[in-house]
């Protein structure tokens, strides 16, 4: 029975007694079997990334009225393998001139970075790498990786396509970090702490993204950024630098990249679904009721996660599939004059009001949160109808003047 | 050897190697890169220390703010990458042994605190590290002057900066 309430301990205390049984030092055998819990948390990511493929592909092809991959199994399952095994023969090319280390080592760092972020990752209650008190910030570390590994590639390839989108995409990812990280205090208000797993259970009563929605959508615009998916994708515009920071790359080497792009947007799916909307748990206080107890069960809790986590995903490919390129320039004016603003509103907001509301019931917390959440908004709204409305008057007027001149 | 001494062996060897390589390398862009290493190697060394947000903030202020405004910057600057021309100048070895003084005298004093022969103390079990950091920086017995201090610089140059920003664009 512990095997079903604590499958991973379970297991290692079950090898370490094989191990130790075998005459290894006790030291020695933790050491192995951290590298194998490590090695196993790694495979199952990119085995699950190599179905991401498949996902990723049969819900563009549903957004954009096709049918996509179904001629390799069924429902085109068998697909995903195809594409790896032709990416894995396909040529090695090292442009001349590239900087021969640091062009290899770019794209290994690029999918390491998303990686890493799975240490963190509490897929249920008793199935998660580490519980870092400083999560949140980890998971901002790990960006600023993603971020060194595009510069690299960038840089390295010798091509001036491939550094264009180097430079967009660092210019991209270094202002919408600053949104992300004040958003990032949000949850870190409420649930009093910085560890992803504290976040969490936070959680069991209220989620975050009813409490402040403001921070949810900020986080999802943010998220949605950091992986430079559309509508900033800026670093890889087709039409305007073809392929932008991995335009050198073959074979596996760019699959690295794209394997690492799918799984971060499914990472960061996972990571709305534990910062907004209770992860693996987040019943809402119904798991405490006898009748309802099974919800305790961490394989239970394991399938509500990647529930949530996909359906955080298929938000993201939601809005990618769905909205056209943004300019440089309103991309820059986007962050820097709406959502930061925003954001540090919603943090002060969310700083004073936990304290003012800490001793009303947690249906008048709750309640207050929201609505001053949607005040928030409204008053957002407001402004940006006046500013639009000011906008096209001044537009009309210089009409007029072009015209009576 | 344990385990940890292992490692710290090994991290310090990343860090001189990198740190040699920064100041050898004639390729800028390569000088920056190894100077992330050298810092990521920093960050092990914290992350053994159990110094938990020394080390994630290590990475998020050096390696993913400092080091990648250097490489910016390097990038858009220089028209050739490459420093031509001898590396050392002529008085280098002025500077050579008032850095071999300087390591001597420091190795000294450190050898001589009563410090140094004692092994880190285990952080019990239960005691929020960052916590207490947290309540240090905020508190008036500790260091909030400081704390504001420091906040009050960084305003100031933000404000310049948008200053500066904003001026320019008056000109055109």
């Amino acid at each position: 029975m512990a095997f079903l309430y604590d499958p991973v301990n379970f297991i290692a205390g079950w090898a370490h007694g094989i191990l130790t049984g075998w005459g290894l030092v006790d030291s020695l055998a933790t050491v192995i079997i951290y590298l194998i819990g490590i090695t196993v948390l790694i495979v199952f990511a990119m085995v699950l990334d190599v179905m991401l493929v498949w996902v990723e592909r049969k819900v563009v092809a549903r957004f954009q009225d096709r049918l996509g991959p179904n001629r390799i199994g069924p429902f085109g399952l068998i697909q995903p393998f195809a594409d790896i095994i032709k990416m894995v023969i396909k040529e090695d090319i090292t442009p001349a001139g590239a900087d021969r280390i640091v062009y290899n080592i770019a794209p290994v760092l690029a999918a390491s970075s998303v990686i890493i972020l799975w240490a963190i990752l509490p897929i249920a209650s008793s199935i998660y790498g580490v519980d870092l008190n400083v999560g949140i910030l980890y998971l901002v570390a790990a960006g600023s990786l993603g971020t060194l590994a595009i510069i690299m590639a960038g840089w390295s390839s010798n091509n001036k396509y491939a550094l264009l989108g180097a430079f967009r995409m660092v210019a991209n990812m270094i202002s919408y970090e600053i949104p992300m990280v004040i958003i990032l205090l949000v949850p870190t208000i409420l649930a009093d702490t910085m560890s992803i797993k504290g976040i969490t259970q936070a959680q069991s009563g209220v989620w975050f993204a009813i409490l402040s929605p403001l921070a949810f959508l900020i986080f999802l615009i943010s998220a949605i950024a950091e992986l430079g998916r559309s509508p900033f994708d800026l670093n890889e515009a087709e039409s305007e630098i073809v392929s932008g920071f991995n335009i050198e790359y073959s074979g596996m080497k760019f699959g690295w990249f794209y394997a690492g792009e799918l799984l971060h947007a499914f990472t960061f799916g996972g990571f709305i679904a534990i910062l907004f909307f209770g992860g693996y748990g987040g019943f809402f206080g119904l798991e405490r009721i006898g009748f309802f107890s099974w919800l305790n069960n961490p394989f239970v809790q394991a399938v509500v996660f990647i529930t949530k986590a996909m359906f955080g995903y298929w938000v993201i490919m939601w809005i990618k599939y769905s909205m056209p390129r943004i300019r440089i320039d309103h991309m820059l004016a986007f962050n820097w004059k709406f959502l930061t603003p925003l954001a540090l509103v919603v943090l002060v907001n969310t700083a004073i009001l936990s304290k003012v509301l800490v001793n009303l019931p947690i249906w008048g917390y709750a309640l207050g949160m929201f609505f001053s959440n949607i005040l928030i908004g409204l008053i957002t709204i407001e402004i940006l109808r006046a500013y639009g409305r000011k906008q096209r008057i001044a537009e009309g007027n210089l009409v007029r003047q072009v015209a009576h001149n | 050897m344990s385990v940890e001494q292992i490692i710290f062996v090994l991290t310090s060897l990343l860090i001189l190697g990198s740190a040699f390589m920064v100041v050898t390398t004639r390729k800028l862009v390569q000088a920056a890169l190894w100077l992330v290493s050298a810092l990521f190697g920093v960050t092990i060394l914290y992350a053994m220390l159990q110094a938990n947000f020394l080390a994630v903030v290590q990475v998020v202020v050096y390696i993913g703010a400092i080091a990648v405004l250097f490489i910016f910057a390097v990038m858009l600057t220089r028209k050739e990458l490459r420093d031509q021309g001898s590396q050392t100048r002529s008085n280098w070895w002025i500077a050579a042994s008032l850095g071999v003084l300087v390591l001597a005298g420091l190795v000294s004093l450190i050898i001589g605190q009563p410090a140094f022969n004692r092994t880190a103390e285990v952080i019990p079990a239960g005691v929020d590290t960052l916590r207490n950091l947290g309540t240090a920086l905020v508190s008036p017995d500790a260091y909030v002057l400081p704390f504001e201090v420091a906040s009050v610089l960084l305003l100031a140059a933000l404000v310049g900066a948008v200053f500066i920003a904003s001026r320019k664009g008056e000109e055109k």
